[in-house]
């Protein structure tokens, strides 16, 4: 179940983006997204990474390249879940409600809601804090509400931010397990952007190595370890070799976004 | 040594602390009582007749004396002052939501409101007494120099929300209602207030600009028109006590704002945020 097949989600073709101030993020960028996969972006800070992220999501306009989604109901309103790489929670609304943002938009009442809600929240270890608000919040905990509301409605699509960059070794481990226990679960297909490598192959079925400005696929690499992968995995010889291939296409990104 | 030092330090925090809340409400009162003292001074020493400078006491007097037409006076220019802030609210957030909904709208018409602001309103009164009823158009007054400072603020916080959030709400479908309603809204509330703050002192202004440019008498006639009236007369302790009214009207109208912004936005907006003792 938790295979990628080989059926298309979005396929992203010789895609740039140039902002107005004149930055090219992204240019000539080519991408296909398999249901079920779980897909990480990796690369240096600045290379376009959210720039991708954000154009796949349709929340920024691509300049150049065109973006196919062969079944046009994975990007309905509500089929995709968003982390950004800032909390971005609603200052003004609790913890519970920050959560629930997504249900009541889709027009779900709060009694109906409640159960997914807290279960979202208690997933992240948030459950005794629905009622606070996040000013009250540490970084890290505003994060975790930020991906508990992106889980809770169970999109087929996540997409998700550096979500764990903020938090310490131990909550990002369990965050990790848990994200993966969820994705096996649901059958959910992640494109996870990142510029952690042991992050990166702990995680995915495919890392995507992108180059820094403008960003390009440097090198793409499988992670074949099968599923479910555990704590142990993290030390093992396999997990090392890979963390050394990622890091050594890594570092030809950089050289080859410095070169370009 | 160390743990009587360690027990010590919050209690003196906690003194310190005390010390300085009572410093910051008895500073003023201490320099009101020093300014009332040296005003009965200079009348006393100089022996200045009540129409050249009245007595603080003789000033309490009328206050006391006058108050059946005082209070009448002032409670004509709370009910322009009220209705112009409730009219400065309504029009400049029913504006700045227009505006924000509509770029057309907003180019058009904006420039206009920054006229309408720019113009001195001691100008524009005597024009709007010619056209209107003298009520209305000291409420005219009134809710041209409020709704600006309302129209403005709300613009700003309307365009300042989140991004992201935005793109959020978009991912999950959200109406354009739904966006303004609890996105939009709730985001320029706290540039709403401060918009609001301003407002509420600069109603009173203009109701009082537009009094004094009125200058005739009527049933009802302000604070200001009273104001005016005891000039003509000489009947400089009434002007005076007016005058303390007036003022009164203003602080209470400031600390009834404040309050309000207090109350809405303390439990989750960085100014309402109380500093760790
Ligand atoms: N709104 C914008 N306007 C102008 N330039 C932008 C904008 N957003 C991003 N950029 C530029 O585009 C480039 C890519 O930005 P992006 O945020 O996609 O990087 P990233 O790979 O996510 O980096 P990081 O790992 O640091 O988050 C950067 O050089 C940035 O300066
Ligand atoms: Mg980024």
């Amino acid at each position: 179940m938790a295979q990628a097949s080989a059926v298309t989600v979005a396929s992203l073709r010789g895609v740039a983006k140039r902002f107005a101030s004149g930055t090219r993020a992204l240019g000539d960028l080519n991408l296909d997204v398999r249901q079920g996969e779980f897909l990480t972006l990796l690369g240096p800070s600045g290379c376009g990474k959210s720039t991708a992220l954000r154009i796949l999501a349709g929340l920024s306009e691509a300049s150049d390249g065109v973006i196919t989604w062969p079944d046009a109901s994975a990007r309905a309103a509500g089929a995709i879940g968003f982390v950004f790489q800032e909390p971005t929670l609603m200052p003004w609304a609790n913890v519970f409600d920050n959560a629930y943002l997504p249900f009541r938009l889709a027009g779900t009442s709060r009694a109906q809601a409640a159960a997914r809600v807290n279960a979202a929240l208690d997933g992240v270890g948030l459950g005794d804090f629905a009622d606070a608000y996040p000013r009250e919040l540490s970084g890290g905990m505003k994060m975790r509400v930020s991906i508990a509301r992106a889980l809770a409605t169970q999109p087929h699509l996540l997409l998700m931010d550096e979500p764990f960059a903020a938090l310490d070794e131990i909550s990002r481990f369990k965050l990790n397990n848990d994200l993966l226990a969820l994705w096996q679960q649901r059958g959910t297909t992640v494109v996870f952007v990142t510029h952690s490598v042991f992050e990166s192959v702990y995680l995915s079925n495919r890392i995507v190595v992108m180059t820094s400005r403008p960003g390009r696929v440097f090198a793409e690499l499988t992670v074949d370890t099968p599923y479910p992968r555990s704590e142990s995995f993290r030390t093992s010889a396999e997990y090392v070799a890979h963390c050394r291939r990622a890091s050594q296409a890594l570092v030809g990104a950089m050289a080859a976004g410095e070169s370009a | 040594m160390s743990r009587a030092g360690t027990r010590a330090a919050p209690a003196r925090a906690d003194d310190q602390l005390r010390r300085e809340r009572w410093l910051r409400v008895l500073s003023p009162i201490a320099a009101l009582v020093l300014g009332v003292v040296a005003w009965d001074l200079v009348v006393r020493v100089n022996v200045l007749p009540p129409y050249v400078l009245p007595s603080p006491l003789l000033v309490l007097q009328t206050l006391f004396a006058d108050w059946a037409i005082l209070w009448r006076a002032l409670l004509t220019t709370l009910a322009i002052t009220f209705e112009g802030l409730i009219l400065a609210l309504a029009g400049g957030i029913g504006l700045a939501v227009l505006f924000n909904q509509s770029r057309a709208v907003e180019y058009s018409l904006y420039p206009y409101a920054v006229v309408l602001q720019v113009t001195p309103v001691v100008a524009i009164a005597p024009l709007l007494l010619i056209y209107l009823p003298q009520q209305v158009a000291v409420l005219a007054c009134a809710w041209i120099v409020a709704f600006f400072p309302v129209l403005a603020n709300t613009t700003l916080g309307l365009n300042s929300v989140d991004r992201n959030l935005l793109a959020l709400f978009s991912l999950y479908g959200a109406s354009r209602w739904r966006i303004l309603v609890n996105l939009k809204l709730p985001a320029a509330l706290p540039h709403m207030l401060g918009g609001l703050k301003i407002a509420g002192g600069l109603s009173l202004i203009g109701a009082v600009v537009a009094e004094i440019a009125a200058g005739s008498a009527g049933a009802g006639s302000g604070l200001a028109y009273r104001i005016v009236e005891s000039g003509y007369r000489l009947n400089i302790p009434r002007m005076f006590a007016a005058l303390i009214l007036l003022s009164a009207t203003g602080i209470a109208m400031f600390i009834a704002l404040s309050a309000l912004t207090h109350l809405l936005l303390r439990r989750w907006h960085e100014s309402a945020l109380v500093e760790e003792g």
